[in-house]
């Protein structure tokens, strides 16, 4: 074969992209070779997901900051990572959503290789691999901390993942966070949250964590309705993993404010 | 020391073509058609696991005769082609004709330097925004790589195929239409009536709502439209 196809090795095609692209061009991945610590580079704040009747919600707030400075006020932090299963991400945001693509590439790449989807679980272990992969990064200021979370079609139910800097993993039962304002919104999530709620009601919950974490964390932004900025929403259940209409999203950001300014 | 015996090359290139499309006659075919929403690929495969159709990337799909080892491995290579491009430069950068391109310097080289040709000939598909610019191109064993409008027939009954898709064909049919007269097709080619759990199809819908535009139909969704 020519350099331009590269051949499928001794046995079995490598379904990892990540592994080709390490082969094939290492300078194009996301690895950090010099210090970052002195560099004032954005950083993603607030995510969060919570299960609910029909799977998971995942959610984030929109900035980002770099230093004392507002960095972006419309950043996106939740992802489809593919028909199945999001992703959002706190941290260095460059490195985070060069690590997004890279995480949604290598589902599509290993689908298309095998012709089958990876388990859940095989993602969310992926994943671990790739935090892991970063921790030099990470020791150099360029901190990348997802959340999981996905439906899994082998057990009928969604499923809830976080993760450290070094890439360990731990599986949540209802509801996680992540972030500079993971703790306000983990405190609002634990007062709200029960087992089985509806669509509304756990999208409701989940800007009014964001809403809280807002107030209580400099870092993490509140929703705008005068700029039309509001938080961003995936909900993954059987129907796929879909961004929530900003519509919707912006009528639970109403129904909280409403109730809070009565 | 040893000495080969004096091949002429034209002798030599003769006798690897000849190996090659026997081994490809051999095998089962694949239509590839223009319809109204995109491109088609429908063939007879009595496998529902390995495919000849499949997904290469957004807009691309692939789909190869002969010998499943080879083919596989050609798809498997133009996959990571197309990623690696796309994430390098851009999705919109990845695009049939470089891959054809790839398909057909790959298989030139193995016709003249490897021990035996692949017994494989190639078709890649792009489906455009619009109707009228979606490409389909043809690579065959030795690399000669053709551009298709309308339809193309590659395979062990290829002429056949061609002939019968030819005296059906128009442009535009809507996708029950053209399942229905492919299915003609191969049945007449085969000479017998091919049954819809042994079709495989896989079309490039360009009204998906989704990036992807590869679908595969289930057999039931065939056998619906064969009912019809």
């Amino acid at each position: 074969m020519t350099e331009s196809l590269p051949p499928g090795g001794a046995i079995g095609a490598n379904p990892s992209f990540v592994d080709l692209v390490r082969q094939a061009r290492p300078e194009a991945l996301p690895m950090a070779e010099s210090t970052a610590g002195e560099l004032r580079l954005p950083h993603g704040t607030t995510v969060l997901g919570l299960k609910f009747a029909d799977g998971v919600i995942m959610a984030g707030d929109r900035r980002a900051t770099s230093g004392n400075l507002v960095a972006d006020t419309k950043i996106r932090k939740v992802f489809p990572a593919d028909e199945r299963s999001a992703i959002a991400i706190a941290g260095a945001a460059g490195q985070a959503l060069e690590i997004v693509k890279l995480f949604q590439l290598e589902l599509e790449h290993y689908e298309k290789i095998t012709g089958d989807r990876l388990s859940l679980e095989g993602k969310a272990n992926r994943l671990a691999q790739m935090i892991r992969q970063n921790l030099p990064a990470a020791m150099q200021g360029l901190v990348v901390v997802p959340l999981f979370g996905g439906f899994d079609d082998r057990r009928g139910e969604g499923r809830i993942f976080y993760y450290d800097a070094t890439g360990g993993r731990w599986e949540e039962d209802d509801y996680q966070t992540t972030g500079s304002g993971g703790l306000p919104a983990k405190n609002s999530l634990k007062k709200r949250w029960r087992p089985g709620l509806d669509r509304t009601a756990a999208i409701r919950i989940a800007v009014e964590a964001l809403i809280d974490a807002s107030e209580d964390d400099t870092a993490t932004g509140g929703p705008d309705s005068i700029r039309g900025i509001f938080p961003n929403v995936v909900a993954i259940t059987t129907d796929g993993a879909e961004d929530v209409p900003e519509a919707e999203v912006a009528t639970a950001v109403e129904a909280v404010l409403q109730e809070r300014s009565a | 020391m040893s000495f080969m015996p004096y091949v002429p090359p034209e002798q030599l290139m003769k006798d690897r073509s000849e190996f090659a499309h026997k081994g490809i006659a051999r095998g089962k075919s694949v239509i590839g058609l223009e319809y109204a929403d995109g491109i088609m690929f429908i063939a007879e495969n009595p496998s529902a696991t390995l495919h000849k159709i499949s997904e290469i990337y957004d807009r691309i799909a692939f789909a190869g005769v002969g010998k499943y080892s080879e083919f596989e491995d050609l798809r498997i290579s133009g996959v990571r082609l197309a990623d690696l491009r796309g994430y390098s430069y851009g999705r919109e950068d990845v695009r049939a004709r470089d891959l054809a391109n790839a398909y057909s310097q790959a298989l030139s080289t193995i016709f003249t330097q490897q021990m035996k040709p692949y017994e494989v000939e190639i078709l890649v598909g792009e489906v455009a925004e619009d109707g009228g610019h979606d490409e389909i191109y043809h690579v065959l064993f030795d690399g000669t790589v053709t551009d298709e409008h309308g339809f193309v027939a590659i395979g062990g009954h290829a002429e056949d195929l061609t002939n019968a898709v030819k005296a059906a064909y128009q442009p535009g049919w809507d996708l029950p239409t053209a399942v229905r007269e492919a299915v003609k097709a191969l049945s007449t080619a085969e000479g017998r009536d091919v049954e819809a759990g042994s079709i495989e199809t896989g079309v490039l819908d360009r009204t998906r709502a989704a990036r992807r535009k590869f679908r595969r139909l289930s057999e039931a969704e065939v056998a619906a439209t064969l009912a019809d």
